[in-house]
């Protein structure tokens, strides 16, 4: 066991140089390019979409080789068991099959057999002594043919002597059954982490006016992109090389995991992450069978493709959230938040494999004093191992942050209902001001820009908030039931900063590379990688607005890790604050170089020239201009005698914080008190991403992100029995929305740039999950308070909203 | 997910595939529209010998009134109800099911005989029928025989049909003047079983509710009619403690398990609150004369 | 275990093939016939990644065997396009920002083509109920919907317009 305290960050309350205290909080998207080149703003088609619409993405499932050969894995049926033996004779004797890899065949070939987790704890890659989740992978068969591989597991006989699971983190705190009797400590307990300070904490209970305490459960989800994982691996024996097809978030990371973890040398292995089919964060972690898939090819020498199926997908593959949480809010007479103190217990499963790239083991989870200014806050998280497959990774959210909006968002209502006041008016009393910005968090984060209140204004507006309250109470006082909630969540994104957040110590910078041709076009390849964001648009848009050439005029590429530069991927709505910026930077300098050629063309002094959209023209007398084509061409052709030739720049972005992304959401719901159906009505989210690069793509990431913030609020949830059999394995069960559960989002926006990021953007992808389920849920509760309940654990089932109603003597 | 192999046939007329039946007995298995038949044997928890692929039958899909019952042919889409006319204007409680059958994708394939055969209790078309009194025709290598839908669900996926026997067609009676029927379905989302759903079909004589029929979809292992509760309100006329009464009497009868679905408990009261809510509206549509 | 010769027509084009009976349909199209742009996507036939519209109407390849395919006619994503160039619906998919990832655009696509060949005028309620069988995990499905209006009215248009044209002739 290992303790956190956190001590990084020292209490000053100066601003940072050069960065304004205020930013002004605008309602439209600003557009300085005309159509032709389309950069910032600009609605545009995108640039991806022609091969998508017609069928000619190319995704892992659709990499065909010469030779190929199948590999199909043989799970546990049970969550903890030792293995005896396993007999593959039958399996071996099966026409078509070539191989069958075991724990103990990785054993041979140079410990193979664990590999390291993103969280440096380790993780079987095929068991040897024992499994500790069902589904486990135990052994892996290779065979000529997808269907003959999945006849041959079921000819593989494992012989196991089942051992008594432990299921529920409580129960694993105990010890009584010890997870990983692999390490020397023989505990349950992973970590111990702290942040805040604790005494200012209990200082501020003791002189507290109200306090209100609630526990919550944010259950197991996963983020099911209806693409599964897979991998098609290609070790040619002769060159000593290995190319890699993967779905991947990040394939220069998981390059380099891949050389440290298998020894061979990075430069004889290339990873294309081709057109991935949604990833979320669960294509960041690696996972045992794409290292098995690796080692057949490396075994046999011939292509091997390995493609989950969705109940392995479902069953096997890491898990998000899991949070079992106590928090207890302190506030004074007149309902000022003045503390928040939390504790929890996070369930890992049988191993820390958190897709959490930062120091911290629960993440950015301490940013849970959300979007209230308040005098002191404590948090303690406690990691334990359980029977379940490794949890942590993410469900389109950074890192823990949607644990802490969820616990932040429930208490603030909370607290307004037991004051008797409404919900938005309490929020409003405890905002953080705009003249607070940057403002210093009692947990120690630094928050870049907001108007918290200016988004709250604007969705109560759009939703006809007081009218709705009115409605309320009429339907109230005939018997039906109404709810309003509210969230005002910050969120926190683009990691990051390299002084707290790494991969394995590699830095969380990211990176573009832009090569303009002779001719005026050009080539950006960035570290990245979009599952669906649509990069290959806006990233053209950035440089078009930087530099003025067209985006239709720029190819982005990303995913080669033998073309673009390292980068560490996308997730955690990164791709903007980092790679984004390392566009325009890498733009800047190219700019600097062409208003040098610009001026030797123009025979003039670089500081006669100003920049106008697409050209570099003389102060005071446009029509002596050089346009970027121009500039390109003579780059080759005509360059200032000393010069190197070429137009091109990379940039590596290390950005120097985080961004704080921010929104209000108000939901209204509808109950049936005979069924306990929740019907969203409505639902009105006004989102403030900072400058926005395509509105188009923006309004899509966010409608996306409000479905996947529906789903964990009402209905997905990994359940497991007592065995700790998942039994939600399937999307039979596990319930993802269709277009009839997903209500039509409404949306509106305000705009505060980022001070700190070059085109002042803060990035939109996760926001609308972070910040969606508690408006869900504290509409639910909301309607039902005046029936004595206080909380419900989402997903609200209508299971659980009848019992809630029965309960309090309510028959439908 | 692969299906296990198996050998294949298409017979092209109803004598070649009872023959085929008659010849490989319960090694067999009859696809129809395959949708619950395929999921299964890709996680193998069917593994047919033979399957007898019956979808080149000719004279099989029809919808048409005739002897004073509606027929429908065993092969028969799930989409061509909820496409046909007659069914939209006279049988509302056939119209009501169909349209919450799994999902649009599923019913272009899915056949009702199929959904029948199965004898699934989390399937809809079992309870529809059971409340119409339906009936279904089975050939058998000796010729066709009916049998009551009373009779036809035997146990958990269990029917009457003897393993040479096909169901070639469902018999709905022809709605009577003031007949009225709904189905009133809660699923978790579109696409699921229900969690709980109520069939109700009736006839109403001035405000008296007779041949009162009410079945069940997934509150108990074999599909069911909840007689008690048509006892309660057969001969009487609709009011607060007779609803209350049905409602009670269902909830009673019914046996439903618990999983991820919800309680024993709260499938047992939803089956009440559904059953009051499909009466009332079968009341109402016999009352404005849809049947 | 039985194997058996197929010969239909995908996409207006005869295919043939020998194919082990447990063949599913949608492994004959992406493996056989190398039409990668029908997906898959589960094993519960729960998503509808791999939906094409056989004998007229839309289906989950993953849950038809590729033997009972003999003799049907199938359409894939790839056969949408004419020659005029891009179908209404991707067209509307298009302009709508109907699609993120693309990888359950296919079937979507395949199924609003059947939705609107039943139904030109749907209201939102039926296109969203029409695309049930479907799951798109990026796009929260308003822009999809919007896709499906965009191009529901731009076949009507041209109906009417071909309309006036033969009443004119």
């Amino acid at each position: 066991m290992t303790t956190h305290v956190e001590d990084r960050f020292e209490h000053h309350s100066e601003k940072p140089a050069g960065v304004s205290a205020q930013v002004e909080t605008s309602h439209d998207v600003q557009v300085s390019t005309p159509a032709k080149i389309c950069g910032m703003g600009h609605r545009m088609k995108r640039k991806e979409d022609p091969r998508f619409i017609q069928g000619r993405g190319r995704y892992v499932d659709d990499v065909k080789l010469p030779g190929m050969l199948y590999m199909d894995i043989v799970r546990s049926p049970y969550a903890h068991a030792k293995i005896l033996s396993i007999d593959a004779t039958e399996a071996l004797a099966t026409e078509g099959v070539l191989a069958v890899i075991t724990g103990e065949d990785l054993k041979e070939a140079g410990n193979l057999h664990w590999m390291p987790t993103l969280m440096s704890d380790t993780q079987m890659v095929l068991p040897i002594e024992k499994v500790v989740y069902a589904a486990q992978e135990v052994c892996v068969v290779i065979a000529t043919d997808r269907y003959i591989a999945a006849d041959a597991i079921e000819k593989v006989y494992v012989d196991y002597e089942p051992l008594d699971p432990v299921v529920d983190p409580f129960e694993a705190m105990k010890d009584e059954v010890i997870v990983r009797d692999d390490k020397e400590a023989k505990t349950n307990h992973i970590w111990h982490w702290e942040a805040g300070d604790k005494e200012a904490t209990d200082q501020a209970f003791a002189e507290a006016a109200h306090v209100v305490e609630e526990s919550m459960h944010i259950p197991r989800i996963h983020v099911s992109s209806i693409e599964t994982c897979g991998m098609v691996a290609n070790y040619d024996k002769i060159q000593e090389h290995m190319q890699i097809y993967m779905t991947s978030q990040a394939p220069h990371a998981h390059r380099t995991v891949f050389a440290l973890v298998s020894g061979l040398p990075e430069h004889k292995i290339q990873i294309i992450s081709p057109d991935i089919g949604g990833g979320f964060g669960g294509k960041v972690p690696v996972y045992p069978g794409y290292v098995c898939c690796a080692v057949a090819s490396l075994v046999t020498g011939k292509p091997v493709k390995w493609i989950e199926d969705r109940s392995e997908n479902l069953q096997a593959d890491s898990f998000a959230r899991d949070y079992h949480i106590k928090a207890k809010m302190a506030s004074d007479a007149s309902g000022r938040i003045t503390a928040l103190k939390v504790e929890t217990l996070a369930d890992h499963g049988a191993a820390d494999a958190a897709a959490n790239p930062s120091k911290f083991p629960a993440g950015l989870y301490s940013i849970c004093t959300g979007s209230y200014d308040m005098k002191a806050a404590h948090v303690a998280v406690d990691g334990v191992y359980t029977n379940k497959p490794p949890g942590g990774v993410a469900y389109r959210c950074s890192f823990r942050v949607t644990e802490a909006v969820h616990m932040i968002e429930r208490m603030t209502d909370i607290l307004a209902h037991d004051l008797g006041e409404d919900p938005a008016d309490l929020r409003s009393r405890n905002f953080i001001r705009p003249d607070q910005f940057p403002y210093r968090s009692p947990t120690g984060w630094e928050y870049d820009s907001g108007n918290y209140q200016a988004a709250l204004d604007k969705a109560k507006e759009m939703i006809g908030y007081d009218e709705l309250r009115r409605e309320q109470l009429e339907k109230r006082a005939r018997g039906e039931l109404m709810g309003i909630g509210i969230s005002s969540f910050t969120e926190v994104v683009g990691a990051g900063p390299s002084k707290d957040y790494d991969i394995l110590g590699i830095k969380m910078f990211d990176s573009a590379e832009v090569r303009i041709h002779p001719t005026g076009k050009a080539i950006a390849r960035f570290g990245t990688k979009s599952q669906g964001q649509g990069h290959e648009t806006t990233y053209a848009q950035i440089l078009a607005e930087e530099l003025g050439l067209p985006a239709s005029d720029i190819q982005v590429e990303e995913g080669d890790t033998d073309t673009a530069p390292y980068g560490l991927g996308t997730y955690a709505s990164r791709s903007t604050p980092t790679a984004g910026a390392a566009g325009a930077m890498a733009a800047r300098k190219i700019k600097a170089k062409a208003k040098k050629i610009a001026a030797y063309l123009l025979e003039v002094g670089e500081d006669d020239l100003e920049w106008n959209v697409d050209r570099w023209q003389v102060k005071g007398s446009p029509e002596q201009a050089k346009t970027i084509q121009d500039i390109a061409f003579a780059a080759y052709t005509n360059h200032p005698p000393g010069m190197e030739a070429g137009l091109e720049a990379t940039d590596y972005y290390d950005p120097p914080n985080l961004t704080f992304p921010f929104g209000s959401y108000i939901c209204v719901v509808d109950i049936d008190k005979g069924t306990g159906e929740v019907k969203v009505r409505r639902f009105v989210a006004v989102d403030d991403c900072g400058n926005i690069i395509n509105p188009m793509i923006v309004e899509g990431q966010i409608e996306g992100g409000l479905t996947m913030g529906l789903a964990p609020a009402l209905f997905e949830e990994i359940v497991y029995d007592d065995q700790g059999q998942n039994l939600s394995g399937t999307l039979a069960d596990y319930l993802v929305p269709t277009a009839v559960e997903s209500p039509k989002w409404e949306l509106g926006k305000t705009i505060t740039p980022s001070p700190h990021h070059p085109i002042g953007a803060k990035g939109v992808g996760e926001s609308p999950t972070v910040g969606a389920p508690p408006a869900i849920a504290n509409a639910v509760v909301d309607a039902l308070w005046h029936l004595g309940v206080r909380h419900l654990d989402i997903p609200i089932s209508p299971q659980k909203v009848w019992k809630a109603l029965r309960d309090a003597g309510v028959r439908g | 997910m692969i299906p296990g192999a198996f050998d294949y046939h298409s017979p092209s007329t109803l004598e070649e595939a009872v023959a085929l039946l008659a010849r490989h007995g319960d090694e067999a298995k009859i696809l129809a529209g395959g949708q619950s038949l395929i999921p299964a044997m890709r996680f193998r928890l069917a593994a047919p010998e033979v399957l007898i692929d019956i979808n080149r039958l000719e004279g099989l899909q029809y919808i048409r009134e005739e002897n004073g019952y509606l027929a429908i042919g065993g092969l028969t889409r799930e989409s061509a109800l909820e496409e046909s006319p007659v069914v939209q204007q006279r049988y509302p409680l056939l119209a009501d099911t169909a349209r919450v059958i799994a999902d649009p994708l599923v019913r272009n394939l899915a056949t009702v005989g199929g959904n029948l055969a199965h004898a699934d209790p989390a399937n809809d078309h079992p309870a529809t029928m059971l409340a119409y009194g339906a009936s279904v025709v089975a050939q058998g290598p000796g010729g066709s025989r009916v049998l009551s839908i009373d009779d036809f669900f035997t146990d958990l996926f269990e029917n009457a049909l003897a393993s040479d026997e096909l169901l070639t067609e469902v018999r709905i009676p022809e709605p009577q003047p003031g007949s009225g029927g709904a189905y009133i379905k809660v699923e978790r989302k579109v696409g699921d079983y229900a969690i709980s759903a109520v069939a109700v079909q009736l006839r109403l004589h001035g405000e008296i509710c007779s041949d009162v029929r009410i079945g069940l979809t997934n509150v108990s292992a074999v599909p069911f009619r909840a007689t008690e509760a048509e006892s309660c309100l057969e001969g009487k006329a609709l009011s607060e403690e007779v609803l209350e009464a049905v409602g009670q009497a269902a909830a009673g009868q019914c046996d439903p398990s618990a999983d991820l679905r919800g309680s024993v408990e709260y499938k047992r009261d939803l089956t009440r609150v559904l059953t009051q809510r499909a009466v009332t509206q079968a009341i109402a549509r016999a009352k404005g004369g849809s049947q | 275990m039985s194997r058996h010769e197929i010969s239909l027509t995908v996409n207006g084009a005869e295919a043939k093939g020998e194919v082990e009976a447990r063949l599913l349909l949608v492994h004959f199209l992406r493996e056989d016939l190398d039409l990668t742009g029908t997906h898959i996507g589960c094993d519960t036939t729960s998503c509808g990644a791999c939906t094409v519209i056989l004998n007229g109407k839309a289906v989950k390849s993953c849950t038809v065997f590729a033997v009972q395919a003999d003799g049907a006619e199938v359409e894939t994503i790839e056969g949408v396009a004419t020659e005029e160039g891009l179908h209404p619906l991707q067209e509307g998919f298009w302009e709508k920002h109907g699609l993120q990832c693309g990888y359950c655009t296919p079937g979507m696509i395949l199924s609003a083509k059947h939705l609107l060949a039943k139904n030109p005028n749907p209201t939102e309620e039926e296109i969203r109920w029409g695309i049930s069988g479907n799951l798109c995990r990026c796009t929260g499905y308003n822009k999809i919907v919007e896709a499906i209006q965009y191009a529901a009215e731009k076949l009507r248009n041209a109906e009417t317009e071909e309309a006036r044209q033969e009443v004119s002739a």
